[in-house]
């Protein structure tokens, strides 16, 4: 392949990555143990390696705030990005399996922060796999907003049990979410839908939003609007299906 | 670069080995031990060895069992393993009263303090839960149904218990992680509610158990690991109380010169009845390792190295009552490729000191010193005499059977290339 001038993987006028040289299939096997590094446990989680202008020196315990949003299955960013600027003051994270992917966050999320000084320093990625590594990056009760947008579906039966929403993992993210924190889901599929309010509908530790606090909330708009696959379903005209749940504390 | 083609581990006809496994009536009114799908009970207060009764549709075990266990109060032994059958049986009537189908091999049982409920667990991490509630006329009862109650996500669960309290149950896995989760009032619906997690080790979990001491009715809950460590935790904050490093200890009592580095993975471990010893069984050491717990001070020592002299016995499981000062212990393995024995176990016994004074010294049973003798090693260990080449092999076999199983494999980039070239978007290519 001829190496041009033309094929930077950076746009020039914008400063900012260019997707098609971070392309990956859609899927990734979420039971293959890859090789990243899993921090130990939470406080071994290096906060000044993600968020290095609010958490300066390696070994900085002064700062202590702590990420509060999580973005799992990030893909490309979009929800991040919009997220940011609304919560300057929260420290969010994506979570993405596939290696290019997390590759084009990161450099996103760069040429953003040079591109706008002093903003875009509360987001960052991480590339792992959320379905067995949640608990060694958060703390009990750490999370304020936890977001699943469109996850893979895994139609097949057999492959239900890789859904990232399921009743056993749900145990997993009420014990990261604090009492009041809120699980944000959404789907094209509607099949995976039902199934998604069906889990958390029948987990004891979570409630449903009320159409009130719904629209109250101007992170739900964000679900169809943030995303580049949110933004695919609105031009192909499809519908979406939502189930947003406040997690409780379990009853006696 | 080497030969990509063959890996180890990949041959799927490779004789599958699973490690002997020993258990103790809390009473210590009788000694189970397991070995492959044999499953073989000596009744010690009646000195004569137990003739088993299963006459539900599976009788017995078909496949290598991978646990064994008494029930806190002695009425119950629970065996389960690769046939996917979890057993359960009364020790006063020796019957089969409960027989219970799982969808995957189980790897791990443990069963509630009060006895209503036992759990085990799969190799994909599923945890399940059944009630064990006897029936009146003792009689076997239909097969029974399982309900989930929690999951590791895919990955094997080495070690179920419950708190001395019965207030929280511990599951620990192969990816590092112990979890504990609060028992609902009724474990049938799920235990949805995770209390923590205790992370901090390096390597698989392999083993867990607590200490019972008056200051900490949770217990104090001590973890051993692939990482050669064994560490002491607060189960309700999840915190890491001290760790222990078995490796440098170990070094000076390795078996010689047979592998390249000596292993120091922890095989088992135990928490013996004077509340502080805990004993292990570790990777390559030819006997058990003693560790001192001190309940107040929260500290991990090591206390003795305990050689079994004149036969190389590298322990599987050990065992222990719960008023007894006896440590057992056993080593075997189900079938070993080229030898001519179907099974070997051999089973030796520690009488462990009261209290941990100095003076005090673990005294390593005499095979006519141990409680039911001949007649009780006639039955557990079967009759075979076994050479002590031929255990050597056996503990060779059942580490790498180990290592396969639950330490993850670490391929090189060509190799991991190698291995996607049947995936369909990789066809296409050239």
């Amino acid at each position: 392949m001829i190496e041009k001038e033309t094929t930077s993987t950076f746009n020039k006028s914008t400063g900012l990555p260019r997707k098609r040289f971070y392309r990956a299939r859609a899927h990734s096997n979420p039971l293959s143990d890859s090789h990243f590094p899993v921090p130990l446990s939470p406080s071994q989680f290096d906060y000044s390696l993600h968020y290095p202008q609010l958490f300066p020196a390696s070994s900085d315990d002064d700062n202590p705030k702590r990420i509060q949003f999580a973005d799992i299955g990030c893909g490309f960013g979009g929800l991040l990005v919009a997220l940011s600027t609304l919560f300057p003051d929260k420290l969010m994270i994506g979570m993405e399996i596939r290696d290019k992917v997390t590759e084009y966050v990161k450099e996103r999320i760069s040429a953003l922060r040079t591109t706008n000084p002093s903003q875009y320093q509360n987001i960052s990625v991480v590339r792992t796999n959320s379905m067995k590594y949640i608990p060694n990056y958060f703390e009990k009760g750490q999370l304020m907003k936890m977001f699943f947008l469109f996850p893979d579906p895994h139609f097949k039966e057999k492959n239900h049990r890789r859904r990232v929403i399921s009743p056993h993992l749900l145990d997993e993210y009420a014990y990261t979410l604090a009492v009041g924190g809120i699980i944000y889901t959404i789907t094209d599929v509607e099949e995976l839908g039902e199934w998604m309010k069906g889990c958390l509908e029948n987990h004891p530790m979570f409630e449903a939003l009320t159409e009130e606090e719904l629209e109250n909330d101007p992170v739900v708009k964000l679900l169809t609007s943030a995303t580049e696959e949110g933004q695919k379903v609105a031009r192909n005209g499809g519908q979406t299906f939502q189930a947003i749940y406040r997690r409780i504390a379990p009853s006696l | 670069m080497g030969d990509a083609q063959m890996e180890e581990g990949d041959n799927p006809r490779e004789i599958e080995v699973a490690p002997a496994l020993i258990a103790v009536h809390p009473a210590q009114r009788s000694v189970a031990v397991a070995v492959g799908s044999d499953l073989r009970v000596y009744d010690l207060t009646g000195d004569c060895p137990v003739s088993l009764v299963d006459d539900s549709a599976k009788p017995f075990h078909s496949d290598s069992i991978r646990a064994i266990r008494y029930g806190a109060s002695g009425k119950l032994l629970v065996s389960a393993g690769d046939d996917k059958l979890v057993k359960i049986w009364s020790t006063d009537s020796w019957l089969c009263i409960g027989s219970v189908c799982c969808e995957k091999r189980v790897s791990s049982v443990a069963v509630s303090n009060d006895g209503l409920f036992v759990c085990f667990a799969d190799k994909f991490g599923v945890v399940w839960v059944v009630s064990s509630k006897e029936n009146v006329e003792n009689q076997a009862l239909p097969d029974k149904k399982a309900a989930p109650i929690l999951a590791h996500y895919c990955s094997i669960i080495t070690s179920l218990e419950f708190s001395p309290d019965g207030r929280f149950i511990v599951s620990a896995d192969r990816d590092y992680k112990i979890r504990v989760t609060v028992v609902p009032k009724n474990p049938l619906d799920g235990a949805h509610e995770i209390q923590t997690f205790c992370l901090g080790h390096s390597e698989y979990v392999s083993c867990l158990d607590f200490i019972h001491s008056p200051d900490y009715p949770h217990g104090l809950l001590v973890s051993g690991s692939g990482d050669s460590t064994v560490r002491l935790w607060d189960v309700t904050s999840g915190s890491l109380l001290d760790t222990c490093e078995i490796g440098a200890k170990a070094e000076l009592s390795v078996t010689d010169g047979l592998e390249e580095e000596p292993c120091h993975a922890i095989t088992d471990l135990c928490t013996c009845s004077n509340g502080t010893s805990i004993a292990l069984a570790v990777q390559s050491l030819k006997g058990i390792m003693l560790l001192n717990c001190n309940p107040s001070a929260k500290t991990l020592s090591i206390a003795k190295v305990v050689l079994i002299e004149g036969e190389t016995l590298i322990p599987t499981s050990l065992g222990t009552s719960l008023s007894e000062g006896l440590l057992w212990m056993v080593t075997g393995i189900s079938k070993l490729q080229g030898f001519n024995h179907s099974s070997l176990a051999r089973v030796r016994a520690v009488s462990l000191p009261e209290d941990n004074g100095q003076d005090a010294e673990p005294v390593l049973l005499r095979d006519d010193e141990i409680p039911g003798g001949q007649k009780l090693l006639e039955r557990l260990q079967g009759s075979v005499s076994i050479g002590n080449d031929v255990f050597l092999a056996a503990a060779e076999a059942l580490k790498t059977a180990m290592r396969s199983l639950l330490i993850k494999k670490q391929y090189s980039a060509e190799k991991r290339e190698f291995r996607k070239r049947t995936r369909n978007d990789r066809k296409l290519k050239n």
